[in-house]
Parts: C-alpha cells; sequence; structure tokens
C-alpha cells in the first residue's frame, strides 16, 4: 500500500537534512508503529507523506498503491487515501466542525468521480460515528477545534478519519496530551477501522498507545533514518530499556 | 474664516449647478443647510478626514460615468416579505413600488412633506445632520440636506410585520443621486430597515435616525452590483434611554464607497451596535468612518469591521467611540480587522478612542493579516481544495460582522452573497 524508498528530506528555509534514507512498507491490513527519540524525524515523515510546506524532498520515493505521493498536492494526496491525525489539530474560529467535514468529504467524492454525499445521509452517519467517540451534538456544531479540550481534539480528528474512510491512516503522536481513558476511547476508535484494505502508520513516543492499538510491525527511528524494524516486543523492549540499547547495538 | 482658494473654487463649481427644491416646511433647514457648506466648503483631498479616500469624485461638478452590471443574479432580499420602497437612479418609482401603507408605521415622500407647512418631519430633517457636524465637519452630508430633492419620512409607531425595504436601482449610467431619509421609532416601536442596490452612478446619501426610549430599529444594508459606482452616505442616529439600534452593512464592489456612521447615545441604557463587512478586488476603495458618541450612563457601542481585500483593493477604517464627562459605565468596543489576499492590497486604519468619564470600559483592536497557512494545511490535508478551502477561511473571518445581524434569515442571504462573489473572483 504505502511504499517509501531511500527517502531523504531538507527544510527548505535551512540547509538541514532531516530524513536520511528512509525505507518503509506499509502493508493494506496492517499497522506499523514508528517508535524514536526526539528528533529522530517522526513527525518530518508524517509532514512530508501528507504535503505540507516546507520541505524539500532531494532523493528517493514515497508511493500509495504505485501512485507518485509526492507529485500530488494536500489535497490530491487526501483523495488518494492519505490521511494525518495531527499531533497538534489546528483550530479554526467561524468555520462549523459540521461544515467543515462535509465539505471534505464530499470534495473527496468529487475528486475520486464519486456522488456527493446527501445532507441527510452525511447528517445520519455522522451522529452515529460521533456517539461511539463520545462526541456530542454541540462538539459537532461548534467551529473546529476552537475551544476543545486536548481530548476533544483527537476525538475529532479521529470522527474526521471515520467519515474520509482513508486507505491509509498516519497518526502523529495521537496519544500525547491524553489522559488514561481518553486514550482508550481514541484507540477504539482506530480500532473501528482496522480493516483488510487499510494500512496504519502509528507514530507514538511510548508503548501504552500500543497496548490499546496492536500494532503488527514496530519501527524504531533514529537521525532520519529507521534503525531496526521488529514484532510488538520490540515496543516492550523500548519500554523496559530505552533508545540507547538498541542504538547502541545498532550503531 | 475664509476657505483656501481651491476648496473654495471646488465648492462654487460644485454648487453652480445645483437647484434647491422648492422645499415647503424644509426650506429653513435647507437653507441653514446650505450655509453650512458654504462656511466647510467640500472635503478635499488636505483634509485630515479624508487623508485615506480621495473626494475629488465625490465633490466633482460632474458624476463620473458607472456601467451599469448586467448578471442574472437576483436581487438581494428577493424572497423576503418587505414592503418595498423603491427609487431608480435617486427618483421614487410608484411604479416599482408597494403602496406605502403597513400597520405601525406611516411613510411619506420628502417631497410630499416639502409641500406641507407642518409635519413630524419637520423637527428632524436636518436636525441631526446639523448636529454631528460637530467635532468633525461632514460637508457633503449637509450639501445633501440642502440640495436632496428625494426620499422617505419614516414614522414607526408599532411594530410592523415585515421589514421596510429601501431599493436603489441605477439605470442610467450618469446619474448623480441625493436622498434623504428621515426615520422617526416612537417609544416602545420596533422595525426593520433595509436597503440596497448599486442606486447612482454617483449617490449621495443621507439617513437621519431618531429613536426615542426603548425604541429598536434594525437595519442591514448591501451595497453591491455596478463596481463602477461610487457612494458617500452618512446615518445620523440619535438614541434615547433603553433604546437599540443595530446597522449591518456588506459591501461587495465598488470603486468609491465612503460610509459615515455618526451616532449619539443620549439615553441611559441605549445599545448601538455598528458592523461592516466588505470585499473588495482590483480598484477597489471602501471606507468606514464611524463616531460614536456616549453622552448618557450604562450605555454599550460596538463596532465590528471586516475587509477583505485583493489585487490592489484599498481598505480604510476610521472609528472613535468618545465618552462624555459623566458617561459612567459605559461599555465601548471597536474592531477592525483586514485580510489581505495579497501584497497588493492595503488597509488603512485610525482607531481612536477619547474618554472624559473614568468608570467605564472601552476596548479597540485592529489588524491585518494574511490567510493562516497552518489552518489553509489541515482543509487541504482533509481534501478541500486550495480554492475552496481559502473561501471558507475567508468567509470565518468575516462571521464574526456578519454574526452582528440579529435576524439568522437575512444573514444566511449576506453569507450567500459573499459565497457568490467568492466563487466568482476566485
Amino acid at each position: 500500500m504505502l511504499e517509501i524508498k531511500n527517502l531523504h528530506v531538507k527544510l527548505e528555509e535551512e540547509d538541514k537534512e532531516i530524513l536520511k534514507g528512509v525505507n518503509l512498507t506499509v502493508e493494506a491490513g496492517k499497522v506499523h508503529a514508528i517508535m524514536g527519540p526526539n528528533g529522530s524525524g517522526k513527525s518530518t515523515l508524517s509532514y512530508v507523506l501528507s504535503g505540507r510546506d516546507g520541505y524539500e524532498v532531494t532523493d528517493g520515493s514515497a508511493e500509495l498503491n504505485d501512485k507518485d505521493l509526492l507529485e500530488m498536492e494536500p489535497e490530491e494526496r487526501a483523495a488518494a487515501g492519505i490521511f494525518l491525525a495531527f499531533q497538534y489539530p489546528v483550530e479554526i474560529p467561524g468555520v462549523g466542525n459540521m461544515t467543515f467535514l462535509r465539505t471534505a468529504v464530499n470534495a473527496q467524492r468529487k475528486a475520486r468521480g464519486e456522488e456527493e454525499m446527501s445532507a441527510a445521509d452525511f447528517l445520519k452517519e455522522i451522529r452515529a460515528k460521533a456517539k461511539s467517540l463520545k462526541i456530542d451534538a454541540d462538539m459537532l456544531k461548534r467551529p473546529v477545534n476552537v475551544g476543545f479540550s486536548g481530548g476533544e481534539k483527537k476525538r475529532n480528528e479521529i470522527l474526521q478519519m471515520a467519515m474520509l474512510e482513508p486507505k491509509m491512516c498516519i497518526l502523529d503522536e495521537t496519544d500525547s496530551g491524553l489522559d488514561v481513558d481518553a486514550m482508550k476511547l481514541v484507540a477504539e476508535g482506530v480500532n473501528a477501522l482496522r480493516d483488510a484494505g487499510r494500512g496504519f502508520l502509528v507514530i507514538t513516543h511510548y508503548q501504552r498507545l500500543l497496548d490499546h492499538i496492536k500494532p503488527d510491525v514496530v519501527h524504531i527511528m533514529a537521525d532520519g533514518k529507521i534503525v531496526k524494524t521488529g514484532g510488538p516486543e520490540l515496543a516492550l523492549e523500548v519500554e523496559n530499556n530505552g533508545y540507547s540499547d538498541i542504538l547502541a547495538e545498532v550503531n | 474664516m475664509a476657505l483656501p482658494e481651491v476648496k473654495q473654487t471646488a465648492t462654487e463649481a460644485r454648487l453652480a449647478n445645483m437647484v434647491m427644491p422648492d422645499a415647503g416646511c424644509t426650506r429653513a433647514a435647507r437653507e441653514d443647510a446650505l450655509a453650512r457648506v458654504l462656511e466647510m466648503g467640500l472635503p478635499s483631498r488636505r483634509d485630515e478626514y479624508w487623508k485615506y479616500t480621495r473626494p475629488d469624485t465625490l465633490v466633482s461638478p460632474e458624476a463620473p460615468h458607472a456601467a451599469l452590471f448586467n448578471a442574472d443574479e437576483p436581487m438581494l432580499f428577493d424572497e423576503f416579505d418587505r414592503l418595498k420602497i423603491v427609487f431608480v437612479d435617486g427618483v421614487f418609482s410608484p411604479e416599482h413600488s408597494d403602496d406605502l401603507v403597513l400597520e405601525g408605521v406611516s411613510i411619506d415622500r420628502i417631497e410630499d412633506i416639502c409641500c406641507k407647512d407642518i409635519h413630524w418631519a419637520k423637527e428632524l430633517y436636518g436636525v441631526l445632520e446639523s448636529h454631528g457636524q460637530t467635532p468633525v465637519q461632514r460637508p457633503l452630508a449637509a450639501l445633501n440636506t440642502a440640495f436632496a430633492a428625494d426620499g422617505v419620512a419614516i414614522h414607526v409607531t408599532g411594530k410592523p410585520s415585515k421589514p421596510i425595504s429601501l431599493i436603489y436601482k441605477h439605470r442610467s449610467e450618469s446619474s448623480d443621486a441625493m436622498l434623504h431619509h428621515i426615520v422617526r421609532v416612537e417609544s416602545g416601536a420596533e422595525v426593520t430597515i433595509l436597503e440596497n442596490g448599486p442606486a447612482a452612478s454617483r449617490f449621495n446619501k443621507c439617513i437621519e435616525i431618531d429613536i426615542a426610549d426603548g425604541g429598536v430599529l434594525h437595519h442591514v444594508r448591501a451595497q453591491g452590483r455596478d463596481h463602477e459606482r461610487r457612494a458617500a452616505t452618512h446615518m445620523f442616529t440619535r438614541l434615547g434611554q433603553d433604546s437599540v439600534y443595530k446597522s449591518f452593512t456588506l459591501t461587495v464592489n465598488g470603486v468609491l464607497t465612503r460610509n459615515e456612521q455618526v451616532v449619539e447615545l443620549t439615553g441611559d441604557d441605549a445599545v448601538a451596535h455598528v458592523a461592516g463587512a466588505c470585499v473588495g478586488d482590483g480598484d477597489f476603495h471602501h471606507d468606514d468612518t464611524v463616531f460614536v458618541t456616549h453622552d448618557a450612563v450604562n450605555c454599550e457601542s460596538r463596532q465590528v469591521f471586516k475587509k477583505v481585500l485583493r489585487n490592489g483593493a484599498t481598505g480604510v477604517f476610521q472609528g472613535k467611540i468618545l465618552v462624555k464627562e459623566g458617561a459612567q459605565k459605559t461599555d465601548g468596543y471597536q474592531i477592525s480587522q483586514s485580510l489581505l489576499l495579497d501584497e497588493d492590497s492595503q488597509f488603512l486604519a485610525k482607531p481612536e478612542l477619547e474618554i472624559y468619564a473614568d468608570d467605564v470600559i472601552c476596548s479597540h483592536g485592529s489588524t491585518s493579516g494574511a490567510i493562516d497557512e497552518t489552518a489553509l494545511f489541515y482543509l487541504r490535508s482533509r481534501g478541500i481544495l486550495t480554492k475552496d478551502a481559502t473561501n471558507l477561511l475567508t468567509l470565518a473571518f468575516l462571521a464574526e460582522a456578519v454574526d452582528e445581524i440579529e435576524d439568522a434569515a437575512l444573514a444566511e442571504a449576506m453569507v450567500a452573497r459573499l459565497e457568490g462573489w467568492l466563487s466568482r473572483h476566485s
């Protein structure tokens, strides 16, 4: 599904290489986790895949189902099936959450040549999905993320993911700032979306999220590269011993 | 003091072909107004109050040519039940208008009042305009009082069941129109007044509004269509105790628009909100000049102005809150913001507070900014096209001003107009 080869990325404004040859393949139906110390390039990878400005790809490729992601605008990537759950969801005063989501759902459908969703169908679907994430009607009416608590913002990201039904979900530190109950709720939302046709890339600092979202594959990222890949036990190893042992081993 | 020669010459040139209407009971007020014009002279570029807006084409003897706008976009407010009063190039049109009959209100044409010796409007015509000439001179309003031949006098004594809708059609490419309306809202009465239409190639309009104790007036105005039009408008509003005045103006296009609002809170516990949203592209110049005077206790005033500018468009805001001695417990708020969609556009703001009471809350703020790139990326990352995402953020920016309209259906009509403009211009 997602195929990243030898990806090199530097910041546009300064001559600093952040990703130094990332190789990663995420298959449909699988959950891959990326762990790694601060500054290893995890968030940069998520931004580059979703098309944020400010990064320059100097080498390598990233494809989603054989389509070159790096050539596409962010909205084209979204329509192709990429979804990034932001580490810091953006507040947008004046734009209602519901209006925003309906515009997004229909924009993607239109881009794919599908029929737009009727207002009634949309309402029915969003109500059901919001309910399972404990998002109340008031949160749907309010401006996007404005006045939402940290937990509400993250649940709102998962609601968007549920409504947009992407092929490839990238979760950038979705557990940060969440208490245990909120994390469980978010994990349940993610797990409900797991299916054979969908891939996940879960970026996290901590193993605890992976207790709730069980990964198939765990990667350790350091200094702009994936330095080690293993099963769920790798996450436990990090939890118990920190990154230093692993980094010493690969160096 | 003698006027500077340039100003003297320009004023005489403008007055040369003006004819004062046969004025009846408004004659004295008109002659006084003409004397004010002669004393003040018409605005020139050197006047401080016209620093950001060139008045040349507003005072020139002939109105500049303005092409008519031919589009199939339906007229605003068409779907609303309202009493229609139509002016074509500044002249009342009985065949386009409804009968001027509505329970709770009486409406007379200024022309008819002029034939009478006694009429309630005599007590108001030119009075608020004259009062509004200090501390800042507004000569174009005095010119209007002196020479406007048409307009309506609206006397609100109850709560009419539907809005009164003033519609200004533009049919001649060289029309130079002046209208003067007066509105008196009696104690406990409540009315909604709508205004829309391009009016004329050049339009000078003045409304004097007197709201008695406990009266309520909602005003929603849309200035749009014919882009080459020019307009200078004045609204003079006096508020009595516990009265409410809420005014919103939408401006779309227009090479030159100067909207002045002069509001005086003279009774305790009165509330005045003036708001405006404007969108301009290219050779668009829009000026909101507002002067709110607090002269009573525990009054609230709000000024909320938002401008979206692109391709070299210019926006101006001159807003003042004056709190007089003794106007304690005043709550005054003023915000003016612009969204500049490119580097060629500019916003010139002059917010002012002048306070002579010690127990007041007054705040003002003014900002200029571009589209928030982080928000734009967030929307695009969800699949929304850049153009649509920009439009969503633009409407969101204008929302605070549009939200000042209490009637949800009217607010929706304004948003629909803005959406239409955005879809045509992006």
